[in-house]
């Protein structure tokens, strides 16, 4: 039994756990397709998908069912490379963001010295995906899709990294873990809620969720840049969203909410709970509001957001330098 | 110059003056119980008559309605000009309150007419209206294409040599080549549209919005010049929705044709029965008892209210809003337990009759309406603390696709569309019918004629139908649910039964159908989406000789493109969903 090194053992166990992570978040990522629908069934005064087994809960499995064996057509006029491309990279840089978050003092994939850069980075590569999607799908309505796309991530994509720098600055480390370690005493949320506040809006533009769905707008565009997607490539973007918001709202858990810091309950409760309420959000929203024009949108993120977490910046070095100072 | 006698004399006197300077071109003025002086003109001076009419001292500034008659078949025409075939122009006076119409003669052999877009703009789909259904070529037209039949069809249908009946016709088929001939013959031509491809090197996207889209309310298509997602221009298409009501018209008898009717604008229900019975009335010249005046008011109310609230739950989910719609429909479902309760059917109760309605209202009836008038209020409140007060609905929607009142009238628009600019024209109030100047309501008026004034507006007016229709539950006359007039169809069941002529009127009315008397007869309402009338013609007969269904949404749909130059694709979203059209309003 040699070769049953300690290290040995901890490879394995960082795998298992890394498994254990990127697979919960596919899964939750899916079954969140379900709970939405029941919750907006919830709040407009209908059921909701509840015929597939105890109070809809199979339906996540017909669902999958479905979308697998459903046919996988490529428009003979798309540009196929790309067009194969263009999912996948919508369902794996999210996904592969996940590494980077600490879900409880003991698990977590990496821990990386860069953690929110790489988080950035790969929010960058997640544009791709619309722009390539829309671009290759040889269609209109999804070619102005990914317009809207790419004008509105340039917008975004300029404050969200801004707004988190507050964070890095207070906890002085780029590493998930020392920033959820910095909120033992006090919460990010307090000093910092400006750069939460302009972090929510980003992260909202980010997923392409409601309000912020411009790019795929199914009353304007028709479903926008995956218009001409099916099966399980259309299965792949529409998961990938679902866990691009599970993403967001597990990084604004750890971010501004302390992580798994909480009372009496143990870490990865107080982990669900906090990331689970924030889901809600997500659905609340897209339940509640009517969308903005995106033009606005985007004089929005210019305007109001951008200044905003610059000033909050700038306050929160003055305040720190006079502190420490 | 003969004159004829019409239903009010003073009008006539009026509007005799009015054609003072055309007397020679005035071939004869014709008596009908229209409600409306109508002169028969010569071609030659038809635009300048036009003209004039739109410029005189409170000017009749809307071409409310465009269409022709094939005459080669009319065996009634007592002193009517020679005319194989008629165009008809019917203008509209809000200041005057008045209308008047002026027909052109004719002949087989020399079937056209000057184009009066240089008049009247939106003369422009209803001159292509007359060349599909009639092949009357209209002279100097910007663009004669066929509007409501598909490009490749042959024959003009409304033609009275054209067959009504499938059975006439060898049965259909497409073949595959077939099918991309049809295809093909619908790919869009900008050049045939007068559109640039490119402006300064940089190519314009020419976007298909439709037939088939979420947010075209139906078979819509219209073609976008895009540059970006500004729209430098855009082509409404039509016709997708096309049954040929008007055509069946001719072949239903007097009492068949109204299930026809539900099915115009239908979210409408029985509001679309009231024009087509009560013009038939005046035909037959039927006085209704005030109970059944009373019913057919609180009816066509209900379903004002079901089709605004249709509206209001569709116009914010185009804006993005995805509540609303569930919410909204859940009180229309509300709205048809009690039509449902009282009619026996939803959507399409043909509910009214000649002479008066099917049944009488039910035991128990005011409860049932009572209860819906209970619970609307409450729920037109929260609709707009949650959304009409929203700011992001307010930045969708305020100085919109805005037009005023002057641009409304030139293009056709009447109801609610019209009141937003500000304009108070209600047909209720101006020329009421069916008793409505016994009822106490108010006009809902808004200023800028925006997106948000139209959704606000109806709104306002659900609070108004509420209120009509409290007072005719708290003040239902008590009598018959059917006039005592030998034209009644069905006539009175009871007598039917002890009563052989009685019986022998009933077999035929029923068989045969009624048998109208040769005269021309028009009624408008306020329907839901705005001014809706049937201009009937009858030669004596068992069917209409010419059923003309004027709907309020053909127009509407014509002015997009002259709302939306220079706005963006959300913004048409956003006015398309404020016009409430139904296309099976457009196309008939």
């Amino acid at each position: 039994m040699n070769w049953w090194t300690p290290e040995l053992a901890a490879i394995l166990w960082g795998m298992f756990q890394a498994l254990v992570i990127l697979l919960g978040a596919v899964l939750l990522g899916a079954a969140l397709t379900v709970v939405e629908r029941r919750l907006l069934g919830l709040w407009q005064d209908r059921y909701g998908p509840n015929r597939v087994g105890p109070f809809g809960t199979l339906q996540l499995i017909a669902d999958m069912l479905k979308i697998f064996f459903k046919e996988d057509w490529i428009p003979p006029f798309a540009d196929w490379p790309l067009f194969v491309l263009a999912p996948i990279i919508a369902f794996a840089s999210l996904l592969l963001s996940f590494v980077i978050i600490p879900i409880t003092p003991g698990w977590g994939v990496a821990d990386m010295h860069i953690g929110l850069l790489f988080f950035l980075a790969m929010a960058g590569i997640n544009v791709y995906a619309v722009l390539l999607g829309g671009w290759a799908s040889g269609n209109k309505y999804a070619l102005l899709g990914a317009l809207r796309a790419s004008a509105q991530t340039l917008s975004y994509e300029v404050f969200m990294g801004l707004s988190l720098m507050g964070v890095v600055a207070l906890a002085g480390s780029f590493n998930m873990r020392d920033i959820v370690n910095a909120q033992e005493g006090l919460w990010f949320i307090i000093p910092q809620f400006f750069g939460f506040a302009t972090f929510f809006i980003a992260g909202v533009a980010v997923t392409h969720r409601h309000p912020f769905d411009q790019p795929e707008a199914e009353q304007e565009l028709a479903d926008g840049y995956h218009i001409e997607y099916s099966g399980m490539k259309f299965g792949m973007f529409f998961i990938g969203e679902y866990v691009g918001m599970v993403l967001v709202s597990a990084l604004i858990v750890t971010l501004f909410f302390g992580g798994w810091h909480g009372p009496w309950l143990p870490p990865i409760l107080w982990f669900a709970i906090k990331t689970g309420f924030f889901l809600m959000l997500f659905i609340l929203l897209r339940a509640s509001l009517p969308r903005p024009r995106y033009d606005r949108v985007m004089s929005f993120g210019w305007k109001v957001c951008l200044p905003l977490t610059l000033i909050n910046l700038l306050a929160t070095g003055a305040v720190m330098l006079l502190v420490g100072g | 110059m003969t004159t004829g006698t019409v239903d009010n004399p003073q009008a006539n006197a009026d509007n005799g003056h009015l054609l003072d300077q055309f007397r020679e071109d005035v071939l004869h003025v014709q008596s009908t119980l229209t409600g409306m002086p109508v002169f028969w003109v010569r071609r030659e001076s038809l635009v300048d008559i036009l003209a004039h009419l739109k410029q005189v001292p409170a000017p009749f500034s809307m071409l409310y309605d465009l269409s022709a008659v094939d005459e080669r078949l009319r065996s009634h025409r007592d002193g009517l000009p020679a005319s194989d075939f008629t165009v008809f122009y019917h203008l509209l006076s809000v200041e005057r309150n008045e209308d008047l119409m002026l027909k052109v003669a004719l002949d087989e052999s020399d079937l056209r007419v000057p184009t009066v877009t240089g008049v009247f703009a939106n003369a422009s789909w209803y001159e292509r209206e007359v060349w599909d259904l009639f092949g009357i070529h209209v002279e100097g037209h910007p663009h004669l294409a066929r509007i409501l039949m598909p490009p490749t069809w042959e024959g003009h249908p409304l033609r009275k040599d054209y067959p009504a009946r499938a059975t006439e016709f060898d049965p259909y088929t497409l073949t595959v080549e077939g099918q991309g001939e049809e295809q093909e013959a619908m790919r869009f031509e900008p050049e045939a549209w007068g559109m640039q491809r490119e402006r300064d090197g940089a190519e314009f996207m020419f976007l298909n919005l439709g037939p088939n889209h979420p947010s075209a309310h139906g078979a819509f298509r219209i073609v976008l010049q895009l540059d970006g997602e500004e729209v430098v221009d855009c082509v409404p298409d039509i016709g997708y929705h096309h049954r040929g009501a008007e055509k069946m018209a001719e072949r239903q008898s007097w009492h068949s044709f109204i299930p026809y009717t539900d099915r115009i604008d239908y979210t409408g229900g029985v509001m679309n029965n009231l024009p087509y019975v009560l013009a038939v009335e005046k035909l037959a010249g039927i006085e209704v008892p005030d109970r059944v005046k009373t019913i057919r008011v609180m009816m066509a109310e209900m379903f004002r209210i079901t089709s605004h609230l249709l509206f209001l739950g569709t116009y914010l989910q185009d804006l993005g809003a995805m509540s609303p719609v569930f919410y909204t429909f859940s009180d229309r479902q509300r709205g048809y337990e009690v039509i449902e309760g009282i009619t026996g059917f939803r959507m399409h109760p043909a509910w009214y009759r000649i002479g008066g309605v099917a049944q009488d209202l039910p035991r128990g009836w005011e409860k049932l309406v009572q209860g819906f008038l209970d619970w609307m209020p409450p729920r037109l409140r929260e609709y707009e603390k949650a959304m009409m007060e929203n700011a992001l609905v307010r930045e969708r929607t305020r100085h919109v696709a805005a037009f005023n009142t002057a641009e409304a009238l030139e293009w056709g628009v009447t109801g609610p569309n019209l009141r937003a600019t500000g304009c108070n024209f209600d047909l209720r109030k101006q020329r009421p019918y069916s008793g409505y100047e016994h009822f106490d309501f108010e006009v809902p008026l808004a200023q800028n004629g925006d997106v948000f004034d139209r959704g606000q507006l109806r709104i306002d007016e659900m609070r108004q139908s509420l209120r009509i229709i409290q007072q005719c539950v708290d003040h239902m006359p008590t009598g018959d649910y059917k006039a005592d007039h030998p034209l009644t169809t069905p006539p009175p069941r009871e007598r039917m039964l002890q009563h052989i002529e009685t019986l022998i009127t009933h077999f035929l009315q029923v068989s045969w159908g009624p048998v109208l008397k040769p005269q021309e007869s028009l009624q408008m309402v306020e329907a839901t989406k705005g001014i809706n009338s049937y201009y009937l013609t009858s030669d004596g007969n068992t069917m209409s000789y010419r059923t003309r269904i004027r709907t309020p949404s053909f127009p509407h749909l014509q002015q997009i493109p002259a709302v939306m130059r220079g706005g963006f694709v959300p913004d048409l979203i956003a006015h398309l969903g404020s016009i409430d059209f139904v296309m099976a309003d457009v196309d008939r």
